[in-house]
């Protein structure tokens, strides 16, 4: 921390003045502007390289298509988001959206109207949410350990309610949510973009984001200065269980049928939408915009190899690489 | 020894009398009487060891003492846990200076006391508010930092210690309780802190120093009080003592 050979002069740092603004030749040759901007950076380099080398790629309808198919990893990675600027992780998250997925299949396929379905999908998701950060604080056990318990816990859950059969079904309410539009976007993107909007919000503009941020920095600090830093924790664990249930009930609007299934691809791109990000995994410093993007990333990634007809073998292996080299360049970050 | 008495406690912003504290087996101080006066530097001195740290800590709500009292501003007991002691008025520039590295000096200083703006149900953190507060803050106490919207992580220690000091002030705290401010301290940066602690014995706020350097204590306080092996063993005002005196008195030679 204090450094005793550091005695520059107090006084020496002119006047309390706005802060300066570095150029930009500056800013493109620091290493840290590009992980600050990685997401970004990522996502226009694979627009370009996607569109010259296959131009449908950047049609209307494609584009579309990409935001639609993003719609659920955007919601996911704002979840993740907050349970990293804690300086956690949650590895329960896909499985939380299969169980919230479950339940709105039994519930719907009992009779119950599809809006009290999903409202009891998100309550039920944001429960495990708020179950992970219960034990993780009052147990003091280590986010990874408790997240992957749950991560079990719920998988199990989810296979004994659904006897491991898939559930139809046929709401035309999700029908609606699935494939309407209001205005260029489909209803689940603009889900997303009020997700996104609400989050950045919270995030910004609230208390609560401040003692977020301040408990993912430094635990003890916040906690001497009267911040309650297991209720951030729990909160933002709750937080996350919300989106798995909101994408829970557009990931069963999209597929039309509630699957036993975890896509474990969904929570691996939710950690690395994340990092991509430019959100620290110590916690403390975050970004809502960052992990959007990142999740538009790894998702123009797919739709972008699809569309030039490679394997969706090597699917996997260009976004592990891609999140591997932007952990690299995190490194550089401020 | 009892060498100390404590006096018309009326000008006192916080006393204690009686004040024992053992951890298990092991005594950190017994009978302990000690007051500050309102608006006046007061300084503990003493050996490693002595009891000042633990003292401290008892006077801010981290430990509960075995017996004795505590007045603070004329309640007696009046808290039994840190965040008591902050909302009675003890603030603590913690040694640790309980800093958020990657929040700006703004956000700091207005750490859990936030400023909003309530539209409707909700309530919006004030930003324009807080910078602005926190400008006047840190201009009142002449303290220099590049820019309120600085991460605390690019501050030297002598500029961290300065924005802990003036949350603790600017929070409108009836004491500040201060544990070794310029321990991690080089040269320049210690006399900075000092002449910020001066500017607060001008403006007659009520501050606690503990201190190991005795030369700092008598140019910065009013009342020195001296531990020596778990006991309160003298008080003197700063002005009609010596360096050598204190020597005396905190090794026992006295």
């Amino acid at each position: 921390m204090s450094n005793p050979t550091d005695n520059a002069p107090v006084a020496h740092s002119a006047g309390a003045a706005e802060e300066s603004r570095p150029s930009l030749s500056a800013l493109l040759l620091d290493p840290s502007f590009w992980a600050d901007w990685a997401s970004v950076v990522g996502l226009v380099g694979l627009v370009i390289v996607f569109g010259i080398a296959q131009p449908v790629f950047l049609s209307v309808a494609n584009l579309q298509a990409l935001l639609l198919a993003a719609a659920i990893l955007v919601v996911l990675s704002i979840g993740q988001t907050f349970v990293v600027t804690t300086s956690g992780i949650d590895l329960s998250l896909a499985a939380a959206v299969m169980l919230g997925a479950i339940i709105l299949g039994l519930l719907n396929a009992a009779g119950y109207g599809i809006f009290i379905a999903c409202v009891l999908a998100v309550l039920a998701t944001s429960a495990i949410g708020f179950l992970n950060g219960l034990i993780i604080t009052a147990g003091k056990i280590p986010d990874f350990v408790v997240t992957l318990g749950t991560l079990s816990g719920i998988t199990g859950l989810g296979l004994i309610l659904s006897g491991g059969e898939p559930t139809m079904v046929g709401s035309t309410f999700l029908l609606k949510l699935a494939s309407g539009s209001f205005g260029p976007f489909g209803y689940p993107v603009w889900v997303a973009i009020a997700a996104v909007i609400v989050a950045h919000i919270t995030l910004y503009h609230t208390r609560f984001g401040v003692h977020l941020l301040a408990t993912g920095g430094q635990v003890e600090s916040a906690g001497a200065l009267g911040i309650r830093t297991n209720r951030v924790k729990i909160a933002a664990y709750t937080i996350s269980g919300f989106c798995a249930g909101i994408a829970a009930i557009l990931l069963v609007a999209r597929i039309g049928s509630a699957e036993p299934q975890i896509n474990t691809s969904l929570l691996l791109n939710s950690v690395a939408a994340v990092v991509l990000g430019g959100v620290s995994l110590f916690g403390g410093r975050a970004s809502i915009l960052g992990p959007a993007i990142g999740a538009l990333m790894l998702t123009a990634l797919v739709n972008g190899l699809t569309l030039l007809n490679v394997s969706a073998f090597y699917q996997p292996l260009a976004v592990g690489a891609i999140v591997v080299l932007a952990a690299l360049i995190m490194r550089y970050q401020k | 020894m009892s060498a100390v008495s404590p006096s018309s406690a009326s000008d006192a912003i916080i006393a204690c009398n009686g004040l024992s504290k053992h951890f298990g087996g092991v005594r950190a101080f017994t009978d302990v009487a000690f007051q500050a006066r309102r608006g006046e530097v007061t300084a503990v001195i003493g050996d490693n060891g002595a009891g000042k740290s633990t003292l401290i800590r008892c006077l801010v709500g981290v430990h509960m003492p075995d017996a004795g009292s505590i007045v603070f501003d004329g309640r007696e007991h009046p808290f039994s846990n840190p965040d008591g002691a902050r909302k009675a008025g003890i603030e603590t520039v913690h040694q640790n200076l309980a800093l958020i590295d990657e929040l700006t000096v703004a956000q700091n200083l207005f750490l859990n006391r936030e400023l909003v703006r309530r539209i409707g149900p909700f309530a919006f953190l004030d930003r324009k508010a807080m910078k602005r507060e926190a400008r006047s803050m840190l201009s009142r106490l002449s303290i220099n930092v590049p820019s309120i919207n600085q991460r605390v992580r690019r501050l030297s220690g002598g500029q961290r210690q300065a924005i802990s000091i003036c949350r603790a002030v600017g929070s409108g705290a009836k004491l500040v309780v201060m544990d070794e401010p310029t321990a991690a301290l080089g040269v320049q940066e210690t006399a900075n802190v000092e002449a910020l602690i001066r500017r607060l014995r001008e403006q007659s706020v009520s501050v606690i120093l503990v201190s190991h350097n005795f030369d700092q204590v008598r140019r910065l306080s009013d009342q020195i009080w001296v531990m020596r092996a778990g006991k309160m063993a003298a008080t003197v005002r700063a002005s009609e003592t010596s360096g050598n005196e204190l020597v005396a008195l905190v090794t026992g030679a006295a």
